[in-house]
């Protein structure tokens, strides 16, 4: 698996990792059987996301991407932050192995996820994937 | 017997020519029996002959990765030409009972295979008493040069010439032999020495200890102690997932594999480990150590300094760790 010296860094030297104390919104999506699970913490103020936190049981991309998007966010306001997609992590992190799109496009629903808690309050979310886009038959296969 | 040894290209083509030409060379019956843990050139082989109209039957294994012997006897039909089971499984080290399902295929008139690229030199393997009709093994495995392996075919056993063209190899195998390669892997079955499977059954197990002294939430995958290669060690670490774990030892000079899905160009996890009844998640945290006899306790001092680290920082940064302690 070739990766792009900007995901190595992102991996190895991850911005933003860990949880918030108390956050304004918490997105988690993926699947443990597919190999990834995202969850992104914000703290919002004045419709600007302040801080951002992540946590990822993932493989080196899903890693990079995730500390990728968290750097993209942070300090943009909730509008800013929803039209990032997985376009622009992929591109700042000079390309992903194109088996591993859809890590970034998991950091893209992430995002969203909390944001999304962070609107309507209501519960937690979860999304818990049926199969994300990537081409593993695990779940099918049972 | 020397015509009894047919040299090949290497691990795969030997299983190919085995699996394959033993299929068509006996028509009359149609049936295969393998085990769900086989290396791909042995599994994808069985799968090509299913498209040619073949049946075949993929036993499982017991935790370890073992199988069992009467679950070959069971699936034995009077259709069945021939039982392919590894000796020795590349990922996890288990170590098959061959001898108990050769002894099954003689006394039911089934040719019996077995894929050996892994314990040749390592586990004693004896074709007359294991009643071995095919055996394959290769030379990369035991430090010889890359791209030359064998298949020994006992005498008798009714088999043609997979590829066509020349009479070499007692006009079982077509094409100009590697010679160069063919002496390096005699060369290197000379070097072999039985002090190197007591030294790596060592390194393995002081390897284990270590693992399982330093660092929490581990699992061993594969069999213990005897049943085991000398040269495997094979861990999942929970919470996290393979590939992280292979990359950051790889820039500290230390090469691992994982059965973890994301480091394959599949995409999916280790088929022997999910077939051993690991849940996916556990089957992505793996890694498998394989030594050779150049690897000192030294580096496995080092490997311990630099693993324990890297377990605790992917796991901290883990959203599965911290669910699962809670
Ligand atoms: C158990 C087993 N069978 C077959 C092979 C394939 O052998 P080769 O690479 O020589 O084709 C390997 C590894 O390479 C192996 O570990």
């Amino acid at each position: 698996m070739m990766y792009s010296k900007k995901v190595i860094e992102n991996f190895t030297h991850p911005m933003n990792v860990g949880e918030l104390k108390n956050p304004d919104g918490v997105g988690k999506v993926g699947n443990p059987v597919c190999g990834d699970v995202m969850e992104i913490h914000i703290k919002v103020e004045n419709n600007r996301i302040k801080d951002i936190k992540f946590k990822t049981f993932g493989c080196a991309s899903a890693i990079a991407t995730s500390s990728m998007i968290t750097q993209l966010a942070k300090g943009k306001t909730l509008d800013e932050a929803r039209k990032i997609t997985k376009a622009d992590v992929a591109k700042e992190l000079e390309g992903l192995p194109k088996l591993k799109m859809h890590c970034s496009n998991l950091a893209e629903e992430a995002l969203n996820a909390a944001i999304d808690n962070y609107e309507n309050k209501s519960k937690q979310s979860f999304v818990r994937h049926e199969c994300h886009g990537c081409n593993k038959k695990c779940e099918k296969r049972k | 017997m020397p015509e009894e040894i047919i040299f090949t290209s290497g691990g795969t083509e030997s299983n190919n020519f085995a699996i394959k030409s033993t299929a068509f060379s006996n028509r009359e019956k149609n049936h295969i029996i393998t085990s769900k843990v086989e290396h791909d050139c042995v599994l994808n082989s069985c799968r090509w002959l299913e498209s040619q109209g073949f049946k075949v039957t993929y036993v499982g294994v017991d935790e370890f990765g073992a199988v069992n012997p009467l679950d070959v006897k069971k699936a034995i039909t009077k259709k069945t030409c021939l039982v392919t089971i590894m000796h020795a499984n590349n990922e996890v080290g288990t170590i098959n009972n061959i001898s108990e399902i050769g002894k099954i295929c003689k006394e039911n008139g089934v040719y019996f295979h077995s894929d050996a690229c892994q314990s040749y030199t390592k586990v004693p393997i004896d074709i007359k008493e294991m009643n071995i009709n095919l055996l394959t093994i290769n030379s990369h495995k035991i430090h010889g040069p890359k791209g030359v392996g064998a298949l020994f075919i006992k005498k008798g056993t009714k088999i043609k010439a997979w590829q066509s063209g020349g009479s070499h190899e007692f006009n079982l195998r077509a094409g100009t032999e590697n010679v160069s390669g063919i002496i390096g892997f005699a060369k290197a079955v000379q070097i072999s020495n039985k002090k190197n499977v007591e030294y790596l059954t060592k390194l393995r197990d002081y390897t284990i200890k270590k693992i399982q002294e330093n660092i929490n939430d581990i699992k061993l995958n594969g069999a213990i102690g005897s049943d085991r290669l000398c040269n495997n060690v094979n861990f999942s670490f929970k919470g996290i997932e393979g590939e992280g774990i292979l990359l950051m030892l790889s820039e500290k000079r230390i090469m691992v594999s994982t059965g973890s899905a994301c480091s394959s160009t599949s995409l999916e996890a280790s088929h022997v480990l999910l077939a051993m009844g690991l849940k996916h998640e556990i089957a992505h945290g793996s890694i498998r150590f394989s030594f050779s006899k150049y690897n000192t306790i030294k580096e496995i001092d080092y490997l311990i300094k630099v693993l324990k680290p890297i377990i605790a920082k992917l796991r901290a940064m883990s959203p599965l760790y911290s669910s699962d302690k809670k």
